[in-house]
């Protein structure tokens, strides 16, 4: 049920995507062609080009997953990648001489600790103000992104002090690569997080917790005897660890360094992923793969079929706004229910 | 002063039918507004006040029954139809927007043109000419509770209203602020305006009105001139003084519960000059209340709302904290909340879910921060037998289950733990009889088992059928209504708060 629901906003969003392409006056066919090749056209293109896109994504959209299942709203993802991408640039400048699951592991803490302590100043907005989430994580990334653009031509420049962005970070940072491809461990890493989200949500008093809060923090409260605040920031900081962390995988797995527009927004798309999976940890894999080879076949699409890049993302607005209506279709008849109860007092 | 004239009625509501699901909340209500009367509108909670109200603004369509203004039948299908119509209406909670200025709520309430200048002068002029002086440009939100009524009267008012339904519009006010109210209207109806005033406080029925219509259980069970009335009779006719009218319901078992439950136990509840502040968090709702609730005793808390009862009892469930005084309560504790549907359980989740919501520390399928689904899905299925719950599974979405179901879930989840105290607020409201009978029994059947219970109720007759002992709660004082108490002298307690 749920699922045809998302393959239902999936197709819609690529036959609007071959609609607009097609009253744009370009080959929808040749293009969408040129998508599938440059996304899983071959086995390069399939690990190199769409699971390594993947990785962050997936990583990112179960952060996502956690705050909005939590009650919180992170649209600060991107920030918070940023944060983690600066402190992972950071530490893997200074660890030449350790060895390399070492420095792997304080490269990825950092960055964690970063998208966190990023997170963290919402956070405390919010408890201590009740300033809501949705705008203070927003506005964020943009600070963030100031914050790449000042340290890439200070602090972190490259020896040179010519190119606005990093000297590559030390090989004991590097992550492995399957052999013959690009595609890093950041992915297992992945896998590894969703499968470890899916356990917090399904089978832990913790996340059972937070499902709870997400879904009705009054009744939590109440009946569940659950402080609901403590609880949606611990998502939060939790959300936030895990962008932090995406940001650190794709600087010590992909870029090995530091510069702007490290993301093509995958700060954002990741909300269309776990939308798209319906806030399912093992879902948020598929859908991360899935958004993953729509960001890799746009490139494909406009080497080859001169169609700009950026017309994927009409599939990404009408994935999300079609299961948003979706959700709320089906929460009508409740919400009906609401409103007549409480016109029954006299 | 105009002297009222009844024989002009402005308002008429005839035979007027209403049903809400499985409750019936008018039943051939009639009522008569004359002009330039100030016509009080009386009841318990549910009676059907407001509902009554609203159908004469056009809030709810009613089954049956006309409404008659000027003596012109009219379908009445809007607000906005009903404010054309001259009616204007104050609701129990404000219903304005905090963000917007005055004058804008204004104009948004009368349909004015939102020209700043002409109508910071226009809402002005209104606020002086009824009385009500009030600061065009400052926002709504910033009012305070006195000024933020003083709002919705203008706001009332500001499309020429020559009808004013008041919805408890002093449960709120300070009582130099009540004062003044009563005051614009005198000068509302002295100008030959009309207006209905819902109220739970006889005094002010008695001081402000001109004509009395009294509604119990969604009938009009007393109409006629304040002259002559006192809080006592209109006290008797609120709460009536006949036997309980269930008395079919109740079951020969429950009777020999009651029987057997009521002797007294060892203290499971002490309260010593305890105070509780409101849900709000601001004011204090439970003023020094002492209190000893016993094990096998059911104790009945009655009260208007608003008097404390929800906070007092919440105190006990432990889901309040208390600002000082002792409270000592043996566990553990059952608490079943007033709402269902936002507090007792979460209809987006499943009823095994919901079950493992009300966990208490120690419970089976908990296991060091781990949760055996399979074990809680067993207890699930087992609880749902043994109350009766027609659900279609432990898998099943609470949202699915009807109203009575999904008290009796709450019911089971809370009564599992074989808890030494409960706390049930409404435990039955919204239910048919045959669900409350089984919440009913199962309540004496705890207190058979040595529970202390306490149960709030705002349907007097059943504080009175479930309850060995009787308190009030008044202005957050806890007042004993004595051995045997009568429906009368409990309802004059609840609204006079006197000893």
């Amino acid at each position: 049920m749920r699922a045809s629901g998302s393959a239902a906003a999936l197709g819609l969003g690529l036959l609007a995507l071959a609609l607009s392409l097609h009253l744009a006056g370009y080959d929808a066919m040749t293009a969408l062609g040129s998508l599938w090749q440059g996304a899983f056209g071959s086995w390069y293109a399939l690990t190199s080009a769409t699971l390594v896109r993947a990785v962050p994504l997936i990583i990112i959209g179960l952060g996502i997953a956690l705050a909005f299942r939590g009650g919180a709203l992170n649209i600060g993802a991107e920030g918070q990648f940023y944060a983690g991408a600066i402190a992972a640039t950071w530490v893997g400048l200074h660890v030449a001489a350790r060895p390399a699951p070492v420095a792997i592991a304080a490269v990825w803490v950092a960055a964690a600790l970063a998208g966190m302590a990023w997170v963290a100043v919402p956070v405390l907005l919010k408890l201590r103000f009740g300033v809501l989430e949705v705008i203070s994580t927003l506005l964020l990334n943009f600070v963030a992104e100031a914050l790449v653009s000042l340290v890439v031509q200070g602090p972190l420049q490259e020896r040179q002090h010519i190119y606005p962005q990093s000297d590559p970070i030390a090989e004991a940072a590097r992550l492995p690569v399957l052999p013959g491809s690009r595609l890093h461990a950041g992915f297992a890493l992945a896998l590894v997080a969703a499968v470890v989200v899916w356990y917090l949500f399904a089978r832990t008093h913790w996340g059972f917790k937070l499902r709870a809060v997400g879904a009705g923090a009054r009744a939590a409260e109440i009946t569940g005897r659950i402080d609901a605040r403590r609880i949606t920031a611990v998502a939060l900081l939790g959300s936030g660890a895990l962008a932090g962390l995406a940001g650190g995988v794709e600087v010590s797995g992909v870029s090995y360094a530091l510069f702007q527009n490290l993301s093509p927004g995958y700060g954002f798309t990741a909300i269309a992923v776990a939308l798209l999976a319906r806030l399912h940890p093992l879902g948020v894999v598929a859908t991360g793969i899935l958004f993953g080879a729509l960001e890799a076949g746009a490139g494909a699409m406009q080497r080859d079929a001169g169609v700009p890049a950026v017309a994927v993302y009409v599939v990404e607005a009408v994935v999300i706004l079609v299961v948003l209506l979706v959700d709320a279709g089906r929460r009508r008849p409740h919400a009906g229910r609401k409103a007549h109860a409480m016109r029954l007092p006299a | 002063m105009t002297a009222p004239d009844p024989a002009a009625p402005v308002l008429e509501l005839r035979q007027i039918q209403k049903r809400f699901g499985s409750v019936q909340a008018l039943c051939g209500a009639d009522f008569t507004l004359g002009q330039g009367e100030v016509h009080a509108l009386l009841g318990e909670n549910g009676a059907g006040k407001t509902t009554l109200m609203h159908v004469a603004y056009g809030l709810v369509r009613p089954d049956a029954g006309a409404v008659v203004l000027a003596g012109v039948s009219r379908a009445v299908g809007s607000p906005r139809i009903a404010r054309r119509l001259g009616i204007g209406m104050v609701h129990q909670h404000f219903t304005s927007i905090p963000a917007l200025s005055v004058a804008e709520n204004v104009a948004l309430a009368a349909g004015w043109p939102v020209t700043p200048e002409p109508l910071r002068r226009r809402v002005q002029a209104l606020a002086e000419r009824v009385g009500l002086p009030l600061d065009p440009d400052l926002l709504a939100g910033r009012l305070g509770v006195g000024l933020k009524q003083r709002l919705e009267i203008v706001k009332a008012l500001a499309a020429d209203a020559r009808i004013l339904l008041l919805d408890e519009p002093t449960a709120v006010l300070a009582p130099g602020e009540v004062d003044e109210l009563l005051r614009v209207i005198r000068t509302f109806t002295a100008s030959g305006g009309s207006v209905v005033l819902i109220t739970h406080k006889l005094d002010e029925a008695l001081a402000a009105a001109d004509r009395v219509t009294v509604l119990r259980q969604g009938r009009v069970v007393h109409t006629g001139p304040v002259a002559g009335q006192t809080t006592a009779s209109l006290a008797q006719a609120m709460i009536g003084d006949a036997e309980p009218r269930t008395a079919a319901e109740i079951t020969e078992a429950k009777t020999t519960l009651r029987e057997s439950a009521g002797m007294t136990g060892p203290a499971l509840v002490r309260l010593d000059a305890l105070e509780v502040p409101r849900e709000s968090g601001f004011g204090i709702a439970v003023r020094h209340a002492s209190l000893v609730v016993h094990g096998g005793e059911i104790l009945g808390v009655a009260g208007v709302e608003g008097n404390g009862q929800r906070e007092l009892l919440r105190a006990v469930a432990g889901r309040l904290l208390p600002i000082r005084g002792k409270l000592e309560v043996v566990g553990p504790v059952a608490f079943i909340p007033e709402d269902r549907t936002t507090e007792g359980l979460i209809p987006e989740l499943t009823l095994v879910e919901n079950v493992v919501l009300g966990s208490r520390p120690g419970d089976p399928w908990l296991r060091r921060g781990r949760i055996d689904w399979g074990l809680a899905r067993q207890r699930t299925a087992a609880l749902l037998r043994d109350f009766a719950v027609a659900a279609p599974g432990p898998q099943a979405r609470a949202s699915t289950l009807s109203g009575g179901n999904q008290q009796k879930l709450v019911a089971a989840r809370e009564l599992a733990c074989a808890p030494r105290v409960i706390v049930a607020e409404n435990p039955t409201r919204g239910l048919d009889i045959r669900a409350a009978a089984e919440i009913h029994a199962r309540l004496l059947g705890a207190a058979a088992a040595g529970a202390a219970v306490l149960v709030h109720s705002s349907d007097l007759d059943e504080v009175l059928r479930l309850a060995h002992r009787v308190v009030v709660m008044a202005r957050g004082v806890v007042l004993p209504a004595g051995p045997s108490p009568t429906r009368a002298r409990i309802g004059e307690l609840m609204v006079t708060g006197a000893r």
